[in-house]
């Protein structure tokens, strides 16, 4: 019988006044007795809705009775059939509105908590689990990945797995993608990220890093040094800005600049030699998880007041349920239903305040969501020395700019078929520069469908 | 890793390294660039590429010792290593089909004007050189540009050397007595600025090689925007090259003095060439 408790085990973290100091992780994560009770609460409903919300398809119910059985690393086992980085996924996935937003115990009350559970068994598993790796023999091929964030480690994993050379090429000094330079370390701690990527290594994957592509290399270039298909996934990094009077202004930072110098490049650790600009005020502008995470990051770094600007209500917001919560308790100031119109700087260029418009909700437009309307003569100031945009990225032009045959959208995105082939012959292309900007999770299952696509263009060549 | 194989002391505060990085070698063109960072904690900077050897594998960089960086960098020796060398970024310069082009460098800017000089020399096109210094101890590459040019002038601010001056003294000078069709100007961003504002009347195609802070070098982080032409353009993909005429020198000379107050840290391109 299941536990009817309507409520989640709780997560232990760390109090917000402590936490929104430092960049340790907020959460510590379950305690094996926490799970079991957790696990219990789950209805192993026949018809597994929470399945059918997860982008890669765990069998979620099959690893929740092995947690409530006490068998950690079998339950990894079941998720690690689809999911390759669950660490990963248990911290960052918008369960509410994948697994967790399909579970029957919802319904009333809270879901299970299938995140904090995924995450407690990835986390067992890394100190417990078993440190061999199965390596699959060698079928002979080679197959280059371009980029190494959530699609393309995902795919390279699963193609290692089939026994595939492959070579991931990453335009950085060090592998992850958004997850080693846009999510904070207090959100998914880098060791973690490390580890996967270690975990890929030993099967053979082998990660050359400060490679551009389009630069150094073209895709031409790479099919013939003998790689068979390629899979980019390149992501969606060029930043947008709002376009708006005093942007250039010095302290207006991209959302990917101002992470990138924290996360990447550590920048608040005092032996890192990245500098970062101290701020008292910080306007971050933007509703989705990297504006949140910036935001925390300017909280950590000892600024005085931070305001998110976000031009729709909470309940629009695009950012994971947690997050809100976390960013509201460390007295992240909240300003919803308002946009700025420009940024006013002094006579050295520094930015002094930020003028905004109130708006209000008008009709739903094309995303479903009730447009934002300005309301007349509403303007109003905030002091602010820093300005963040986080207003989303786009596809980085360099591949499409250097390789013929590689068609695009007009947003810049490659074009690919239902099997994520691109117009190029064994090409494929996933995750974010297919998609524009989208989740971890989204990226991770393309990186799995690409490599499904791939090793069946391969088997079919031979 | 990438191994220094040539260390050559230019001036008290310049340096010239030549590094083994066979990849970008093979596919740099002049006005290109490349990111190192030194070590596991260093910072990325971006490090115009002054030379470079296909064959050979080596890809050479000119810096100004002038942050923290740039210091630790002039500090090493040959046989040290560099941990990452990203590259080539930026566009080639686009020389176009010139007849009479003169190539003008400012300081260790100088540095960053040699290939171009060398380039449009190759391509028999009439190159002039300019080159500007504070005074005779700083004066870099005398023979390497002489070299690389028809003629060769080079000027000082206290006359200590060559003619007592500004690079604009001399180019103003030639444009009005003969007919060029290209100016390409490196170094401070004022001497950029001013060397435009002198072209701009003849009219005479003005390229300058700009150099904003940047991390990633690819367009990711926006730090690099400039504005040319009105428009809002990101110096590492879109540049680093610009139209002359079309810049607005005073933003970018606000936003390269960002990190001034930040302790020792200074991330400018060429470790300053504004210095």
């Amino acid at each position: 019988m299941a536990d009817m408790s309507p409520y989640k085990i709780k997560m232990p973290e760390q109090e917000p006044y402590v936490r929104n100091k430092n960049f340790d992780e907020v959460s510590f994560g379950y305690t094996a007795e926490m799970a079991i009770a957790e696990a219990n609460r789950c209805l192993n409903c026949k018809n597994k809705p929470c399945v059918s919300g997860c982008p890669v398809h765990v069998r979620i119910p099959e690893f929740i009775a092995l947690v409530a059985s006490g068998d950690f690393l079998g339950a990894y086992e079941i998720i690690n059939q689809t999911n390759s980085f669950p660490a990963v996924c248990g911290r960052v996935c918008p369960q509410e509105r994948q697994c967790e937003g399909k579970c029957v115990r919802g319904i009333k009350g809270e879901s299970v908590a299938i995140g904090r559970l995924e995450r407690f068994v990835a986390d067992y598993y890394m100190q417990n689990g078993s440190k061999g790796v199965k390596i699959a023999p060698a079928n002979g091929k080679k197959v280059a990945v371009i980029g190494a964030g959530p699609a393309g480690l995902t795919c390279a994993g699963d193609l290692a797995r089939k026994g595939y050379k492959v070579t991931v090429f990453e335009a950085f000094h060090t592998a992850g993608g958004v997850l080693v330079y846009g999510i904070p370390e207090f959100r998914l701690p880098k060791k973690i990220v490390a580890s996967e990527i270690d975990g890929l290594k030993k099967m053979g994957v082998e990660i050359l890093t400060d490679m551009v592509i389009g630069k150094v290399l073209s895709v031409d270039e790479i099919i013939e040094m003998g790689y068979e298909a390629v899979f980019i996934g390149s992501g969606a990094g060029l930043p947008m800005f709002m376009g708006i009077e005093g942007e250039n202004s010095l302290g207006v930072y991209s959302a990917n600049e101002f992470l990138t110098r924290i996360n990447l490049m550590k920048a608040y650790l005092d032996d890192y030699d990245t500098p970062i600009r101290k701020s008292r005020s910080v306007a971050v502008v933007g509703g989705g998880n990297v504006a949140m995470d910036a935001a925390r990051c300017a909280k950590r770094l000892g600024a005085e007041h931070v305001y998110i600007i976000y031009r729709r209500g909470e309940a629009e917001m695009p950012a994971r349920r947690e997050e809100i919560h976390h960013a509201k308790e460390e007295e992240i100031d909240f300003k919803l239903l308002c946009n700025p119109t420009r940024i006013i700087s002094d006579e050295t260029g520094a930015v002094t305040h930020i003028e905004c418009i109130e708006m209000q909700l008008g009709e739903p437009d094309a995303s479903g969501r009730r447009s934002p309307e300005v309301v007349p003569n509403s303007e109003f100031i905030l002091e602010v020395d820093t300005v963040i945009m986080a207003l989303g990225t786009s596809p980085n032009p360099l591949i499409r700019q250097t390789t013929a045959g590689l068609e695009t959208n007009r947003k810049g995105c490659f074009v690919v078929d239902e099997n994520l082939k691109t117009t190029k012959a064994g090409v494929y292309a996933g995750g974010d520069a297919v998609t524009g900007a989208a989740t971890v999770i989204l990226a991770m299952g393309a990186g799995k469908s690409a490599a499904r696509s791939i090793d069946e263009y391969l088997t079919q060549k031979q | 890793m990438f191994v220094i194989l040539d260390k050559k002391v230019l001036n008290e505060q310049v340096t010239w390294l030549t590094l083994d990085a066979p990849f970008i070698a093979r596919k740099v063109q002049p006005g290109q660039f490349v990111i190192i960072r030194i070590d596991e904690k260093g910072e990325r900077i971006p490090l115009t590429v002054a030379d470079f050897n296909a064959e050979k594998g080596t890809v050479s960089i000119v810096f100004q010792a002038v942050g923290f960086t740039t210091k630790k960098l002039a500090a090493m020796s040959v046989g040290d290593s560099i941990l990452d060398c990203v590259g080539p970024l930026g566009c080639p310069t686009n020389f176009a089909s010139p007849k009479k082009a003169i190539v003008i460098g400012g300081g260790v800017g100088c540095a960053i004007a040699y290939p171009q000089a060398k380039a449009l020399k190759n391509m028999g096109v009439e190159t002039t050189v300019i080159t500007g210094f504070r005074n005779r101890d700083i004066v870099i590459l005398e023979q390497e540009m002489r070299n690389a040019s028809d003629s060769y002038y080079v000027t000082t601010d206290d006359g200590s050397y060559g003619e007592k001056g500004f690079v604009t003294d001399v180019l103003k000078r030639l444009i009005a007595a003969e007919k060029y069709d290209l100016v390409i100007a490196i170094g401070p961003v004022p001497m950029m600025k001013f060397v435009a504002e002198t072209t701009r009347t003849y009219g005479i195609r003005t390229i300058v090689s700009l150099n904003p802070i940047m991390i990633d070098g690819t367009g990711m982080c926006g730090g690099c925007r400039v504005i040319v032409d009105g428009q809002t353009k990101f110096a590492c993909v879109d540049g680093p090259d610009f139209d002359g005429h079309k810049v607005d020198f005073d933003s970018l000379m606000r936003r390269n003095g960002l990190y001034r107050n930040e302790e020792d840290h200074a991330c400018r391109m060429e470790g300053a060439v504004n210095g």
